[in-house]
This record gives structure tokens, C-alpha cells and sequence, in this order.
């Protein structure tokens, strides 16, 4: 069957084709698909785990017992799940298992721009890298073969534009793979020191096996034209843009597995071009491999460590070699300049209102990573700090134990639902248990909504969209130490105001939910949208201070966009000459 | 033959992914080599989104960058502008005339351009613009404008109107087709 897929859906397709039984994950662009995709599959197990950590010991205890398994996971999900692939690296596998990591070079919806390559020569981890949906497919589905010839989890290695890019890939057939016997082998599974003394020289010989596979498999190949005065080695997306801007004019090395890397096809491939380029997105580990080699070669100092590469970043880089290119794009004009327009929270989200509350009182917000990010943006310019996934309630308890009263009664933690589930718990302990004053609230949405909707532990729903446990987050929250709990609806700002003000007061640590369903959920109704009377309205610009996307404004007065606007009557409480309101024609 | 390069701009949620998509299905269709690229997650929430599609004899890369573009198809005047540097000379740009105010407009921070498909065209743009949502909420809902442009795209291309129906039956979920059809007659009319 050929089907147009993005590289996620590609993945899931070679990981299905591939044999797997059971795949855990936590959603995180730009790697979310693989495992949606994966779970239209009634006959494996698959499932949203509480982070990333634990998607990755579960897809090991499947391995463990002897089914092929996975786990898919953003770029920085792999640092929260470093541990166990370290030590995974030691004991091997029993069932084939595969890691997807999705890197987000540009950082189009991420915090860092860092290089998931260096954790596969890191944890000595064989790494593949496709570079579009087809390839996506092959190298997922060997995945698994791979691994279980070496003893290995495999970390298969996408990035934004592979990831969300799609062209048209052959899907083959399911191969059923029977579960391997599960025996007990300490030696091999329980890593303490005496038997991890035993590992750690298997996984060395493995990685010299490794490095003879690289020499000649399926992943890395030479493309050597007519013309050797230029040879280019690389990788994933970079390759593309290479064979866009020279087609098959200059010689190719396109290396597929980034770790462990070949040193024969590389001597033999430079030895035959008269100049050799490392064209690879992000940091050099091609061209540090290369160097090491003794090879005389062009990478960084012409192709940069930051952002994303294009054609266009090829084509100049070799314009300013002096190298000729063909078809050199002409444009038709050069773009105006316009106002910027940046992401922000929808119409009617149910965190403005709390944000709202937060900076009309100039509180303090340690915040955290999900769609209440957007938060920091103008106008409301709400948060002072995100750094990671649970940052925010582990931040807040440390900044109030560095100032103390000071800052205590006038600083917050906000963390939604999903991440209070992820890694926010671990710091409301540490809040109770080491006794700072803090304030954290979480921003409940019932959703995890950046990625685009996944269900979470406290949502009530799997990843099938079946009824599940539901956790309480009131008696989760009492369980963790915390007494003062309490539940807001942050439509209410009058309700937000007393909330904030009387916990940020109470001499102990206190939790605010605010609770109300995300507005894109399907089962959210929006209500009549909301008009402006235009003879009431005095062009205060107060209701725009929230940065509603609905209000606008026009001739001196706010005016509500009926097409965008749901009704939620957070700007209607903020007016104080009550021309918002009514029902809209 | 030669790569096309096509970019369906406009605000995240207007419904660029399904245009692309139904783009993609129909040149998959038509028998040529195909690359799409779409965009995710945080850049969605109301910001300026772009989706690339590329087709040809062979096409590498999935991405369009200065002067390769062939046709920009906007759903909103300023996007149109925005990415008015990637046209290539000779290119076309179709846009929908709505205006949606991004937030630095909304915080009084900047304004938006008054004439900024005029100053296109007097820089000798090729720019065909329309009211794609009047069409839109005639055949049911504003959420059709995505189909309309499309409709009106569709005229422009040299595949015939009964493929593009044809690829429209494969995308649309079947609750809202008819209500599809209609608006891409209505852009193909318009």
C-alpha cells in the first residue's frame, strides 16, 4: 500500500510492520504522532505514561519479557529518561526495543535546541537517522532486528522537519513476531556492581561490532558522482537540502546511523574528492568524528551550530566558497515589513482569567512548560521563569528559601495538570517536606493541550479515549503534606482574586486548582459570544489589558470579534461601565 | 519536470493542515513525486503558520526558502505579505482578503497596514485576492475558508475539476463533505 505519511506516521507504520507488541510514551512535540498513530492498532498495547522516564522502563519490562517494545519522546524528554537508557545500554534487551527521539533544531515548539546525538555516544547506544518518511519507515522496522542482533535498545533519531514532513511511503505487512521465553538471567538483568562490572566490557565489544557494521549496512551509503572536487558527508534533513541545491553533481556520503560512526568509508570516501564539507544541523559530531580521523574538513566554521538549514543556507554557504550553482532563485520582490504575529492563548482559554488575577496583583509566577506558557507573552506579561517540564514547583520552593517572607507572600508557581502529573509532585513533597510557605496552582484543563490533546492520568480517559482511573488531585495534593487545597473556577476572577490573595496570605503552604476543560475539547459548548455596546464603552482599553484575541480595537472603542469569540465573560467582569455583555445578534 | 513549490500560509487554526493535505492526496494521485511539511504544536496557538508543498519529477526538499515559490495561497492579507520574499519571479499570490488583527495590533503596540495588498501589487506582485470568508459562511461555516481558496487555487492549476472532487471525497471527514463541495465551488467560482 503507498500512502503520502508524515515521518511520525511513517515510524509507526515501521514499528507496527516491525513486530511491536507495546508501546509507552509521553507526548511531546515534535514526537507526539508516533505514538497517537501507534494507537489506532487495536492488537498491541500502547499508552500515554506519566512522563517520559516511565514510558521507557515500561517499553524495557516488555522487552524484558520478551516483547518487541518502544517509546517515543521529544528531544529534552530523553534527558528525564537518561537514566534508564544508560543502564539499558548495559543489560541489553530480550525483545527488540526502540527509542524515537524527536529533535526540534529551530525550536519551533521547545525550550533548547539540544543535539540528541551526544546521549547515543553518551550511553553507547547504536543511533539511526532517516532522512525522510520512506526511509523513516525502513529504518524503523529494522529497528527491532538490529536490536535484538546486537543485545541493544536502538535510539532512532527524527527532528521537526522529518517528523511533520510527509511523502509517499510503501507499507508493507505486519510481521508477527512471537514473544521470546522469558528467563531469569541476574547476570545480565540485575545491574549492581559485581554484575554491571560484567557488562560494561560486552557493551564495548558490541560497539566494535557496531562500528564494523557501520563499514556496510543499509544506513549509510556513497553517492560518488563524476565530479570529485567536492565530497559532502550528511545526514537527516541536511542531505535533502544538499541534493536540492546539487542533485547528483557532487559526491555524497550520507551516514544513517550517526553512532557509532564508520572510519573506512569515510577514509575512502575522502580520500577520493579533492574537498571535503560535514553539512550536519546542530553540533559537530560528524565533523569531531571526522577531525578525529585526521581528516582535513569543512563543517561549523561554514555551516552553523544553531537554528535549522534550508537549500537556501547550502546554496549561500557554497555562493561564498566561490562554488558555481545552478539556478540561483530569483525573487519577485522582498517582503514588507509587518507587525509580528506571535502564538498566544486561544479565545475564552481558561488561564487567562488566572493570569489575569496574578498580574493585576504583580505576583511573582515561576512557571512551567505547556500552552500556559504563552502566558509570558504581551500583554499580560505574566511569568518571571520556565526552565523545564516541573520546574515550577520545585523553582518556587527554592526561591522562597532564598528570600524567605519576602517573597512568599507574593510569588506563585502555575503547572497544568499534565505536568503536575510528570514531575510536579516529586516538588510539592519537597515543598511540604521542607517547609517552605509556597503557593503553587495548578491550571487544570482536564487536557494535555500543546501537544494537541492527550489524555493524562487526571483526565479520566486513556490513550483510546477509554474510561480510566482518575486521579484526585484535592486528596493527591493533601497526600503529598499539602492541608490548604482548594478549587477555583478561573472564569470567576472575583473567586481567582479571593484564592490568591487569601492562600499567598495563609502562613502554610497551599495548592490552588484552577479547574475548567480546555475550549477546543470537543464536549466544551461555547456559549452566545459576547458584543460591546459601542455608546458604553468609554475606550478605557481595560479589557484588552488580558490580550484576548477577540477584542479588538477600532474608532476608540473595544469591539469583540462574534467569529472568534465563546462567551466565557472574563472581559464582561472587567468592564466597569458595563458595555460588555448581552447576546450578540 | 521542474519542481512546483507551493505555501499555504495563514493563522494557526484557519485549517491550513487540511488544505495541504488535500493538496498532497490529489498530486500523490495525479502520479507525481510529492513532499509536504506541516507544522505542529506551540507555533499553531493563533501564531503565523506556514505548510510547504512541493511537487515534481523529484522533489528533495520539503521546504520552500527565498524566490522558489509558485504560488502563495494566503488566508489572511498579512500573512500574504509576510511571505511575499519567497515568491519567485513571475510567481502568483491568491489571498483572502480578511484581516485578523495579531496581538501587537491588539495591544495598541503596532498597527495594521492599511493598504498592504495594494503596496504588494504596486511592487508588481501578481496578487489575486478575494472574500473567501463570504463564500465560507455561505456554504455553512467560516472553518470552510480553507476549502474556498483551495476551490479558487484549483482553477489556476492545469489538474481537472473532477480530480480535485475526487481527492476532497478522500480528505474531508464525510459529516462535513457536502458542505466542502460546496464551498469549493464556490472558490472555483469566485
Amino acid at each position: 500500500m503507498k500512502k503520502l505519511l508524515i515521518g511520525n506516521e511513517a515510524v509507526a507504520w515501521g514499528l507496527y510492520n516491525g513486530g511491536i507488541g507495546l508501546v509507552s510514551s509521553y507526548p511531546g512535540t515534535p514526537s507526539t504522532e508516533i505514538t497517537e498513530f501507534l494507537a489506532k492498532h487495536d492488537d498491541i498495547h500502547s499508552e500515554w505514561a506519566p512522563n517520559e522516564k516511565v514510558a521507557m522502563e515500561t517499553a524495557f519490562g516488555a522487552s524484558l519479557a520478551g516483547m518487541r517494545s518502544a517509546c517515543a519522546m521529544k528531544h529534552v524528554g530523553l534527558n528525564v529518561a537518561a537514566d534508564p537508557l544508560f543502564t539499558m545500554s548495559y543489560t541489553g534487551i530480550t525483545g527488540g526495543m526502540v527509542v524515537c527521539v524527536a529533535d526540534d533544531p529551530a525550536m519551533h515548539s521547545s525550550q533548547n535546541e539540544q543535539d540528541s546525538r551526544h546521549y547515543a555516544i553518551a550511553s553507547k547506544v547504536p543511533m539511526l537517522e532517516p532522512s525522510d518518511s520512506a526511509e523513516a519507515y525502513a529504518f524503523a522496522k529494522s529497528a527491532f532486528t538490529l536490536s535484538e542482533e546486537y543485545d541493544t535498545p536502538v535510539l532512532l533519531r527524527m527532528c521537526t522537519r522529518i517528523a511533520h514532513s510527509q511523502c509517499v511511503v510503501d507499507i508493507g505487512e505486519r510481521e508477527e513476531i512471537p514473544m521470546k521465553e522469558y528467563v531469569k538471567q541476574p547476570s545480565k538483568y540485575i545491574m549492581m556492581p559485581g554484575y554491571a562490572k560484567l557488562r560494561h566490557p560486552i557493551v564495548e565489544e558490541r560497539t566494535e561490532k557496531l562500528r564494523a557494521l557501520a563499514e556496510d549496512c543499509m544506513y549509510n551509503r556513497v553517492e560518488m558522482a563524476e565530479n570529485r572536487e567536492i565530497g559532502i558527508i550528511t545526514s537527516g534533513c541536511s542531505y535533502l537540502y544538499v541534493k536540492e541545491v546539487f542533485g547528483d553533481s557532487v559526491s555524497v556520503l550520507k551516514i544513517g546511523m550517526p553512532n557509532p560512526l564508520p572510519e573506512k568509508m569515510i577514509r575512502d570516501f575522502a580520500a577520493q574528492v579533492k574537498k571535503l564539507y560535514v553539512i550536519e544541523e546542530l553540533d559537530p559530531v560528524i565533523e569531531s568524528h571526522v577531525k578525529a580521523l585526521g581528516i582535513e574538513v569543512t563543517g561549523k566554521q561554514l555551516f552553523s551550530a544553531i537554528g535549522e538549514f534550508s537549500q537556501k543556507t547550502i546554496r549561500d554557504a557554497f555562493l561564498s566558497e566561490g562554488v558555481a550553482i545552478a539556478d540561483v532563485p530569483e525573487i519577485q520582490g522582498a517582503a514588507p515589513a509587518v507587525p509580528g504575529r506571535p502564538p498566544m492563548m486561544c479565545s475564552g482559554c481558561p488561564h487567562r482569567g488566572m493570569y489575569y488575577t496574578l498580574v493585576k496583583n504583580k505576583i511573582t509566577v515561576i512557571g512551567d512548560i505547556g500552552c500556559y506558557t504563552l502566558g509570558a507573552v504581551a500583554p499580560l506579561n505574566a511569568l518571571d521563569s520556565t526552565l523545564c517540564m516541573g520546574a515550577s514547583v520545585s523553582g518556587i520552593h527554592g526561591f522562597n528559601a532564598a528570600r524567605g517572607s519576602e517573597t512568599e507572600k507574593k510569588t506563585v508557581a502555575v503547572i497544568g495538570d499534565s505536568t503536575f502529573m510528570h514531575s510536579g509532585m516529586t516538588g510539592l513533597v519537597n515543598i511540604a517536606y521542607n517547609a517552605t510557605n509556597s503557593t503553587v496552582i495548578i491550571l487544570d484543563n482536564s487536557i494535555t493541550g500543546m501537544t494537541g490533546h492527550q489524555q493524562n492520568p487526571t483526565t479520566g480517559y486513556n490513550i483510546k479515549g477509554d474510561p480510566a482511573a482518575k486521579v484526585d488531585l484535592e486528596a493527591l495534593c493533601h497526600a503529598l503534606g499539602i492541608n490548604r487545597v482548594r478549587v477555583v473556577d478561573p472564569y470567576d476572577l472575583k473567586a481567582c482574586e479571593e484564592a490568591v490573595l487569601e492562600e499567598l496570605a495563609a502562613e502554610e503552604p497551599s495548592v490552588i486548582i484552577s479547574r475548567r476543560p480546555c475550549v477546543l475539547l470537543k464536549y466544551v459548548k461555547p456559549k452566545t459570544p459576547l458584543q460591546v455596546d459601542t455608546d458604553k464603552c468609554r475606550g478605557c482599553r481595560k479589557c484588552m489589558k488580558m490580550g484576548c484575541p477577540s477584542i479588538s480595537f477600532k474608532e476608540g472603542k473595544a469591539r469583540i470579534d462574534r467569529t472568534l469569540c465563546i462567551g466565557c465573560g472574563v472581559c464582561e467582569q472587567l468592564c466597569a461601565f458595563g458595555a460588555i455583555g448581552g447576546k450578540a445578534e | 519536470m521542474k519542481t512546483t513549490s507551493v505555501m499555504i500560509v495563514g493563522v494557526g487554526g484557519q485549517g491550513s493542515l487540511l488544505a495541504s493535505r488535500l493538496l498532497g492526496t490529489l498530486l500523490t494521485d495525479e502520479g507525481y513525486d510529492v513532499k509536504v511539511s506541516e507544522v505542529h504544536g506551540m507555533s499553531q496557538r493563533g501564531g503565523s503558520v506556514v505548510t510547504y508543498v512541493r511537487y515534481g519529477d523529484k522533489v528533495y526538499s520539503p521546504i520552500v526558502t527565498e524566490g522558489e515559490c509558485d504560488y502563495i495561497i494566503s488566508f489572511e492579507k498579512l500573512e500574504a505579505a509576510r511571505y511575499a520574499g519567497c515568491l519567485r519571479k513571475g510567481g502568483k499570490i491568491i489571498v483572502n482578503t480578511q484581516e485578523i488583527d495579531p496581538m501587537p495590533v491588539i495591544t495598541g503596540a503596532a498597527e495594521y497596514p492599511a493598504d498592504v495588498l495594494e503596496g504588494l501589487k504596486a511592487e508588481g506582485f501578481d496578487v489575486d485576492d478575494f472574500d473567501a470568508l463570504a463564500p465560507a459562511l455561505e456554504a455553512g461555516s467560516a472553518k470552510s475558508v480553507n476549502i474556498v481558496l483551495m476551490g479558487h487555487f484549483a482553477k489556476c492549476s492545469d489538474i481537472p475539476k473532477e480530480k480535485w472532487i475526487q481527492a476532497l471525497n478522500k480528505v474531508i471527514n464525510p459529516k462535513f463533505l457536502e458542505m466542502n463541495l460546496k464551498a469549493f465551488d464556490l472558490g472555483y467560482n469566485s
